[in-house]
């Protein structure tokens, strides 16, 4: 919980939570998004590297393993879009809308509401869509 | 310094170094995938199969969701005095025209979070229901393909990522003139 707390304050602080942000980013006028999101890629394939090269175990002992995503294009690509379509409506991906929500902007729960509609959809329509 | 826009050399390595230790501690960092557990946590195993699944061995990532909820708030009420998103002119600018005043003065656009009218909440709620269904299709979000997927090089999410920014760009090049 305590990482989350961190991750809350990151992200509303750095801006990743900011409607504005989300539209310049999209409008490529800033490069504030990018360094954010290539910052963290560039800390990430590292740290995730050393990882896997050192067979590093984590605090239970086991092996360090990410699971591998299912190789497929239909889905990321066709969900992807969707989620974009909405990322860019509200302005905040899951994370910071939480973090929104923290903060006090209340109005975001009509946007919690629709995810949930949306996760739930999606689990009954997904035998039918290509995977 | 604190209680300012943290820059994004600040911010970004800070998410890599929570997703880390997320990897350290056997978990794998996602945030939407608590969408499905609340959807699940609610009962709707009952009816779908999707979401007839053990919930309670996610109880972690719900934990961290709490987190975040208290972050947004110690950062928007102890870390910040009213912190305002001070984005380029060019967007100040393009925002205006759209009518959104509060751009350049805000850190959201007021018009859109504070003034609850039927077309707004529409707006909202559609937005959630793309973020619900996209994310859930796409298997991951932003902290699901974007920073822990990518981390760890794989070309799925990559694909996914690529599909964010068509449907983002799509938003706010096609879409936004016809919506505000």
């Amino acid at each position: 919980m305590l990482l989350g707390v961190a991750f809350g304050i990151v992200m509303y602080k750095a801006e990743a939570a900011s409607w504005f942000r989300i539209f310049e980013m999209f409008n490529f006028q800033s490069f504030h998004m990018y360094g954010f999101i290539g910052s963290a890629l560039a800390v990430g394939v590292i740290g995730v590297q050393y990882f896997k090269r050192s067979h590093s175990k984590d605090v239970d002992g086991e092996q360090i393993v990410i699971q591998p995503k299912a190789k497929s294009i239909p889905r990321y690509l066709i969900g992807g879009v969707f989620f974009g379509l909405g990322w860019a409506l509200v302005g905040a991906c899951p994370g910071p809308i939480f973090a929104l929500l923290g903060s006090g902007v209340f109005s975001i729960i009509i946007v919690i509401i629709g995810a949930l509609a949306g996760t739930y959809f999606y689990g009954v329509i997904r035998k039918y869509l290509p995977h | 310094m604190i209680l300012g826009t943290w820059p994004w050399y600040v911010g970004g390595p800070l998410v890599a170094i929570i997703m880390l230790i997320l990897i350290k501690l056997g978990k794998a960092f996602g945030f939407s995938s608590n969408f499905r557990t609340m959807c699940s946590a609610l009962g709707a195993g009952k009816s779908c199969d999707f979401f007839d699944f053990n919930w309670k061995s996610q109880r972690w990532n719900l934990l961290f969701l709490v987190g975040t909820i208290i972050g947004g708030f110690v950062a928007a009420n102890l870390l910040s005095d009213n912190q305002v998103a001070s984005i380029s002119d060019q967007s100040i600018a393009e925002l205006q025209a759209y009518g959104f005043e509060s751009a350049g003065k805000a850190y959201l656009p007021t018009e859109l979070f504070l003034d609850l009218t039927p077309k707004n909440i529409l707006i909202l709620l559609v937005g959630g229901l793309f973020i619900g269904f996209g994310t859930r299709y796409a298997g991951g979000c932003t902290s699901g393909h974007a920073i822990s997927g990518l981390s760890d090089l794989q070309w799925p999410s990559l694909v996914a990522v690529i599909g964010f920014f068509i449907g983002g760009l799509l938003m706010v090049h096609v879409l936004f003139p016809l919506i505000f």
